[in-house]
C-alpha cells in the first residue's frame, strides 16, 4: 500500500509539463504533497476544484463537514495526532470567514494547516460581488502566511510554498485564496517541491556557546526544574527529552500542549504547570534555582503574575522562534534551534544526577494536593458524579493508550490534569485560543488520521452545542469516535469565576439543555446517559467496546469547581487548593 | 517606567501584495501609533524597504522587531535611534502666486529656509523643502500666516551610519 502511494507520488512529481486546468492543478499539487484527506464545504467559487475532487476521489478523500469551522478543527485534529499538514477547503465569502476561528486556533497553537478558499473571478475583485470577501486581508493577522492567486500558472509554486511554510520551523496555518477564473484557466503544469524561501529561516542555527553555557548552569544547579511545551512534540524530541531528564534526574513539568510527550506515569514527570496545573510544579517554580523551558512560550496562563514568576531562578530557554525569547520572561541563556537537535547536542555535556531531596519536595506537595483535591476528584464519597471520576474510569479502561480530545472549560482542565498518556501527540485540545466547539470536529480529524487508535472526545455541554452539527459528519463518514459529554448544565468555568470573583452572580451561565441522547440517536449514533455512580463503569466499558461511534452523556455535579487554581493576576506560588 | 523615544524601524522585505497590511497589523495589534511610514525600493534589486517611525520604549521595539522578522516575507528588520541615522522628511507647499509679489517677507522666508520653488504659474507656486521635522514645522508656521492652499509632508526616510548586512545575508541564501 505504502509502496503504491510512493509510486503514485513519484508519478505526479516526475510528470513532464502537461496542459491542465487550474483546478486540476490544485488537486495534483495536493497529491504531490501527500495529502490523502481534505475537510471542507463546497460553494460557488470553489466548484471547479470540487469537480476535480470528484474525479480524484479514489486518491483524496474529501470529508464534508457540517460547517466550515468544523472543517478547520478536523484538519487541526488530523494534524495534531499525525504531525502532518491538515487541509481545509471552503468557498468564498461566508465559507472563508467561517474558517477564521480554526485558523486563529492553529496559529496560536502552532498547528500545520493549509486552507484553500475559492474567490470570485479576478475581474470582480473589489466590486462587492456575490460572496466576495477580502479573506486575505481578514486572515492576515492569524496566518503564518497567506496569498491570493489570480493566475493559474502560479498555482504549483504557491501551493508548494504553502505546504513548506505550514510544516517547517514553528508550524502554522497558511491560507491560499484562488479566484474562480484561475481555477478554470488552463496552463502547462509541472510540480516542484519548495525547498526554501529566501526571506524565511525556519530553524535558527544553534549556537554551540549557548549549549555550553546552558550545560554549565544545569550541571551547577541544586534545584533545577524543566517545563516543556508542545515544541518538544513538534520537533519529535520526545526521546531526547526523556534521555535528558533520566540522565540529569531533573523533575519535569509540562504545559497543557506539551502533555503526552513523556508518559504521565514516568517518575520524573511531575505534572502540569499553569492556572489549573499541579500544586508542586507551580509552587516550586518560585523555589527552583534553574528553570529550563523547552519548546514553550511562557503563556500568561502558565506564568501567572510575571513580576513574581521564577524571579530567583536562572532561566534557560530552548526555543525555535527567536521572537519568543525574552518576550514574556527574561532569559539568562537562550538556546535557539530545533529542540531535537539542541537536546541531542546538550546531552553529552550534562552530568548524571538524582536530586533526591529536591524530588522529595515535589512528593510532599503532591501529598497535600492529593489530600485536598485529587482524592475528592477521583474517588468522591459524596453523592453526585465528579468529572474527575469519569476520567479515572476512562483511564482504567483505556490503559492510557487513547488519544483524548478535549474542548474548553472545566472539563478540559480536569481532562488534562487526570488523563493518563502513554503515547505522544495524544492530548489534543485548544490551548492558546481556548476555542469552545473545538473537540467534536477535532476528534473526527484525529480518528481519521489514526484509525487504529481509540479517540475519545471529552466535551462540556456548552462547547458541545457550538459544533454539535458535526454529529452529521460522524454519521455520514462512519467515524468511530467516542464522545463523552460531561453535563453540568452550566458554562462551568465561567460559573466558577462568577462564584469566586463576582459574588455568585450567575449571569447567563446556566443552560437549559436538550435531550442529548435523543439528538445523538437522531444521527443514528449509539447513545447512553448516566447519572449514577454505579452505572459509570459499565457505561464506559460499553463505550470502549463499541466498534462504532458512541455517545455518552454523564450528568455531573452542577456546581463543582476546578482546583488547584492560580487566580488571575496572582503569582504561581499563590495557587489555591480550595 | 521606561521612557518612550523615537525609533526608526527599517525593514527589508520581498515586494509582495499584502505585506504592508501584515506589518502594520503588528503595530495596530499592540496599540502602537505609527508616526510615519515610507516604502520604497532599496539598494538591493527586488528588495523593498520600509521606514517606519514609532515612539515606544526600547524594550517594546525589540519585541516588535522580533514579531516583524517572524513574517515569512521579511528579510531583516532593524531599529535605530536618531543619533544612529541620517534622516530627512520632505514637504510641499502650494501657495497663491499673488502673495509672492505682495508679501515681500515670503521671499526672505524661502531664502532663509533653503526651500526650493518647484513651479510657478499665474495662480500658485509650489515650494519644496527637505530636512528635519523641526525645520519643516518652522517653515509651516511661518507660511501659514499668509495662507497655504495645500500642504503635504512625506514620511521619514533614513539611512544608518553603520552598515546593514543584508547583501551578505541574501548571498548566503543563494549559495
Amino acid at each position: 500500500m505504502e509502496e503504491l502511494q510512493t509510486m503514485k507520488k513519484k508519478q505526479y512529481l516526475e510528470q513532464p509539463k502537461e496542459r491542465i486546468s487550474g483546478s486540476e492543478a490544485i488537486v495534483r499539487c495536493l497529491l504531490a504533497e501527500g495529502v490523502d484527506m481534505i475537510y471542507g464545504y463546497p460553494g460557488g467559487a470553489i466548484m471547479p476544484v470540487y469537480d476535480e475532487l470528484y474525479k480524484y476521489q479514489n486518491e483524496i478523500h474529501h470529508v464534508l463537514t457540517r460547517h466550515e469551522q468544523g472543517a478547520t478543527h478536523a484538519a487541526q485534529g488530523y494534524a495534531r495526532i499525525s504531525g502532518k499538514v491538515g487541509v481545509a477547503m471552503a468557498t468564498s465569502g461566508p465559507g472563508a470567514t467561517n474558517l477564521i476561528t480554526g485558523i486563529a486556533d492553529a496559529q496560536i497553537d502552532s498547528t500545520p494547516m493549509v486552507c484553500i478558499t475559492g474567490q470570485v473571478a479576478s475581474h470582480l475583485l473589489g466590486s462587492d460581488a456575490f460572496q466576495e470577501t477580502d479573506i486575505v486581508g481578514i486572515s492576515t493577522p492569524v496566518t503564518k502566511w497567506n496569498h491570493q492567486i489570480t493566475n493559474a500558472a502560479e498555482i504549483p509554486e504557491v501551493i508548494a510554498k504553502a505546504f513548506y511554510i505550514a510544516r517547517s520551523g514553528r508550524p502554522g496555518p497558511v491560507l491560499i485564496d484562488i479566484t474562480k477564473d484561475a481555477q478554470f484557466a488552463e496552463f502547462d503544469f509541472q510540480y516542484k517541491k519548495c525547498e526554501g524561501v529566501r526571506s524565511y529561516l525556519p530553524v535558527p542555527k544553534t549556537d554551540k556557546a549557548s549549549l555550553d553555557q546552558a550545560a554549565e548552569i544545569i550541571n551547577g544547579a541544586k534545584k533545577p526544574m524543566i517545563v516543556w511545551g508542545q515544541g518538544v512534540i513538534l520537533a519529535h524530541a520526545e526521546e531526547q527529552l526523556k534521555a535528558m531528564i533520566e540522565k540529569t534526574g531533573i523533575p519535569a513539568a509540562w504545559t497543557i500542549l506539551g502533555a503526552s510527550a513523556i508518559s504521565t506515569s514516568h517518575p520524573l514527570n511531575i505534572g502540569m504547570v499553569g492556572m489549573h496545573g499541579n500544586y508542586a510544579p507551580n509552587v516550586l517554580t518560585n523555589d527552583c534555582d534553574v528553570l529550563i523551558a523547552i519548546g514553550m512560550r511562557f503563556d500568561d496562563r502558565v506564568t501567572g503574575k510575571l513580576d513574581e514568576y521564577a524571579k530567583q531562578a536562572k532561566i534557560i530557554h530552548f526555543e525555535i522562534d527567536p521572537a519568543e525569547v525574552d518576550k514574556n520572561v527574561k532569559t539568562d541563556v537562550a538556546v535557539l534551534g530545533d529542540a531535537k537537535e539542541s537536546l541531542t547536542q546538550i546531552l553529552p555535556l550534562l552530568e548524571v544526577k538524582t536530586h533526591k531531596s529536591w524530588h522529595q519536595k515535589f512528593k510532599d506537595l503532591y501529598a497535600i494536593e492529593f489530600e485536598k483535591v485529587i482524592k475528592n476528584d477521583l474517588h468522591p464519597t459524596k453523592d453526585g458524579l465528579t468529572m474527575g471520576e469519569v476520567l479515572n474510569e476512562i483511564n482504567s479502561k483505556s490503559g492510557g493508550n487513547a488519544a483524548i480530545v478535549s474542548d474548553v472549560g472545566q472539563h478540559q482542565m480536569i481532562t488534562c490534569r487526570y488523563a493518563d498518556f502513554n503515547v505522544s501527540k495524544s492530548n489534543i485540545t485548544s490551548g492558546g485560543l481556548g476555542t469552545m466547539g473545538f473537540a467534536l470536529p477535532a476528534a473526527i480529524g484525529a480518528k481519521m488520521a489514526a484509525p487504529n487508535r481509540e479517540v475519545i472526545a471529552i466535551i462540556g455541554d456548552g462547547g458541545y452545542q457550538m459544533t454539535i452539527q458535526e454529529l452529521g459528519t460522524i454519521f455520514q463518514q462512519k467515524t468511530a469516535v467516542k464522545i463523552v459529554v460531561l453535563n453540568n448544565n452550566f458554562l462551568g468555568m465561567v460559573r466558577q469565576w462568577q462564584q469566586l470573583f463576582f459574588d455568585k452572580r450567575y449571569a447567563s451561565t446556566e443552560m437549559t439543555n436538550p435531550d442529548f441522547v435523543a439528538i445523538a440517536k437522531g444521527y443514528h449514533i449509539q447513545a447512553r446517559r448516566v447519572s449514577e455512580r454505579e452505572e459509570l463503569g459499565s457505561a464506559i466499558e460499553e463505550m470502549m467496546k463499541s466498534q462504532d461511534a458512541y455517545f455518552l452523556e454523564v450528568c455531573v455535579e452542577k456546581e463543582d469547581n476546578v482546583f488547584p487554581m492560580v487566580p488571575s493576576g496572582a503569582s504561581v506560588s499563590d495557587i489555591r487548593l480550595e | 517606567m521606561e521612557i518612550k523615544e523615537l525609533f526608526t524601524v527599517s525593514i527589508y522585505t520581498e515586494n509582495h501584495i499584502g505585506l504592508l497590511n501584515r506589518i502594520s497589523a503588528i503595530f495596530q495589534r499592540r496599540h502602537i501609533n505609527i508616526e510615519s511610514l515610507n516604502t520604497s525600493i532599496s539598494e538591493i534589486e527586488g528588495v523593498s524597504r520600509f521606514t517606519i517611525l514609532v515612539k515606544m520604549t526600547e524594550k517594546e521595539v525589540k519585541k516588535i522587531i522580533g514579531q516583524i522578522e517572524k513574517q515569512v516575507e521579511v528579510i531583516k528588520a532593524f531599529y535605530h535611534t536618531d543619533d544612529e541615522t541620517i534622516y530627512q522628511e520632505s514637504c510641499l507647499f502650494k501657495i497663491k502666486s499673488d502673495l509672492l509679489f505682495e508679501e515681500r517677507q515670503i521671499q526672505n522666508i524661502i531664502k532663509d529656509s533653503n526651500a526650493r520653488i518647484v513651479t510657478v504659474n499665474k495662480a500658485f507656486f509650489v515650494l519644496e523643502k527637505s530636512g528635519r521635522r523641526n525645520e519643516i514645522e518652522l517653515l509651516h508656521r511661518e507660511l501659514s500666516v499668509f495662507g497655504i492652499m495645500q500642504f503635504v509632508r512625506s514620511g521619514r526616510i533614513a539611512v544608518t551610519k553603520d552598515e546593514m548586512k543584508i547583501t551578505e545575508m541574501l548571498a548566503a541564501f543563494n549559495n
